[in-house]
């Protein structure tokens, strides 16, 4: 267990991270230290942005399962699988420090074989909108708008249909 | 789950067999997976964390694996039920503290265990005894890959399996070796050894915590980058260097024997007689005596003592373990007296109570 203390502007700031955790905030903070020090313009690597720009990207947030940047940040943790392509162009400098790569060349899902000709989905971010789908649900039956809330079931059913229906096909 | 079996026995990890098992205790792989179409397990809900919990459960009864298993609701246990978990290394000490609903699917040989709602909705993971990386692998890519037709995981074509962290995110997979070696601590080359390790990006933690000091001379060297390579080349890593760190500790016993044979006999039997006779004992002070014992019946410095049996012992002696056997609830004194109680009385009688 890592005890971080950070002291900002509005005070302290106390964090309690595991070894890999803190890992990743120390390699996220070693990257924003290294941007004040430097005066190399703003490169893709995100490390030489000014403090307004790092308050703005601290203020992204996933449509899907509405974590901010910050709150990841704070917890070394992600909020869902949509965060990824989300935050692609901040999570990729610090994902390289991490792993030296940023691309998979391991195994991939297995049943996700074409068929009938259609080409293999790169990913499972449709299944991922589903997440947003449930939330919009939520916002639908608040608003008693109930015949969206229903369609809006009937096409998380149709997604999580047709997802079975590829796996059951190769 | 039947506690009431497992107290008295232990798990693969301890069985002292297979290759190389005089210094490899244990090869375990772990792979990191999680549901495409829910938030990961920090930010889902409570009601969402249920219904990743009844998915996969249900998704996972029809497998050939997962009808193989026994379910676990980790909620429902006692506090000193998920420790004696721990202890057994079929959940991790954060699943244990966690709350929420999760679970544990362990097979009966304790090879494989199956974490629900840890740092990600699944947690694959699969043990054996000595060194056998490939075998590990080989079994977990068969279950992962019966899984995958189910239950569909997140993926991503850049990203491959991703998880709630970062530093898994890829390949999700934890390669990992437990090594005793305790000749390379009295010859005070292990601190070497790690900074070598270290160089290249391998991870060394101690037989219980995280990252914490080793207790006993048992270190766990693992791998650290999860993305960018493939599975085997990232086996290859910590298996290459596997073969080196023994031949450094049979070397460095050798050295012991011939050097100061006459000091580290005296060092066994003393550790060996303190076992035998302490009459209040701690968890660490037991570990480490167990580390010199064992590598006394290594060495032929300690008769009638297989090393099976120490390998039981440092489990059986871990505190839930003493607890679950004796059937009630000890603090931390009442423990390090009953801890000796069970060592005098192993000794005396040449394990009683085993199976």
């Amino acid at each position: 267990m890592f005890h971080i203390t950070e002291v900002e502007d509005g005070g302290v700031r106390e964090l309690h991270l595991c070894e890999d955790h803190a890992r990743v905030y120390l390699n996220q903070a070693e990257a924003d230290s290294q941007q004040e020090d430097s005066d190399i313009p703003s490169g893709p690597l995100g490390v030489n942005q000014t403090a307004k720009e790092l308050s703005e990207i601290d203020q992204l947030f996933c449509d899907m399962c509405g974590i901010t940047f910050f709150e990841f940040r704070n917890q070394g943790r992600l909020g869902c699988p949509h965060d990824y392509v989300q935050f692609e162009k901040e999570l990729e400098p610090l994902i390289a420090n991490i792993h030296g790569e940023v691309q998979h060349r391991g195994r991939r899902p297995r049943r996700r074989k074409s068929f009938e000709g259609e080409p293999l989905p790169e990913s499972t971010e449709e299944l991922t909108s589903v997440i947003g789908m449930r939330k919009e649900i939520r916002h639908a039956v608040e608003a008693e708008e109930y015949e969206r809330a229903g369609k809006l079931r009937d096409d998380i059913q149709n997604i999580l249909h047709k997802w079975n229906a590829e796996a059951s096909r190769n | 789950m039947e506690f009431e079996v497992l107290k008295t026995s232990v798990g693969e990890w301890l069985k002292g067999t297979g290759p190389e098992s005089d210094i490899v205790m244990s090869s375990r792989v772990r792979l990191a997976r999680n549901l495409a179409h829910y938030p990961f397990v920090g930010r889902a809900s409570e009601t969402e964390r249920s219904e990743i919990e009844g998915f996969l459960r249900s998704h996972l009864k029809k497998t050939s694996v997962g009808s193989r298993l026994e379910y676990t609701n980790l909620g429902g246990l006692e506090d000193l039920d998920r420790q004696f978990l721990v202890e057994r290394q079929l959940i991790s000490r954060e699943h244990a503290d966690a709350t929420g609903a999760r679970g544990v699917a362990i097979d009966p040989t304790e090879q494989i265990s199956l974490m629900i709602n840890e740092e990600d909705h699944l947690r694959i993971q699969c043990i054996h005894s000595g060194l056998d990386l490939e075998a590990v692998w080989s079994q977990i890519r068969g279950v992962d890959e019966e899984i995958e037709e189910v239950v569909p995981y997140a993926f991503h074509g850049q990203w491959g399996y991703l998880t709630a962290c970062p530093t898994n995110v890829g390949t999700g997979i934890r390669v990992s070796v437990m090594l005793h070696l305790p000749a390379l601590v009295i010859t005070r080359q292990i601190d070497k050894v790690f900074r070598s390790l270290h160089k290249i990006s391998l991870a060394v933690r101690g037989l219980y915590g995280e990252g914490s000091q080793a207790f006993g001379d048992f270190y766990q060297i693992s791998n650290q980058i999860t993305l960018g390579r493939t599975e085997d080349e990232l086996i290859a890593q910590v298996a290459d260097v596997v073969p080196v760190l023994i031949d450094y500790e049979r070397r460095a016993r050798e050295f012991l024997l011939q050097e100061t044979e006459r000091n580290v006999h005296d060092q066994v039997s003393r550790a060996f007689g303190i076992l035998r006779t302490a009459q209040t004992i701690s968890a660490e002070e037991t570990m480490q005596l167990l580390s010199r014992v064992r590598m006394g019946v290594l060495l032929g410095l300690v008769d009638d003592l297989h090393v099976s049996d120490v390998n039981k012992l440092l489990v059986r002696t871990q505190p839930a373990h003493l607890q679950k056997m004796k059937g009630v609830d000890l603090d931390t004194k009442d423990r390090n007296i009953e801890r000796a109680r069970f060592l005098r009385s192993y000794f005396e009688s040449g394990s009683p109570d085993d199976n």
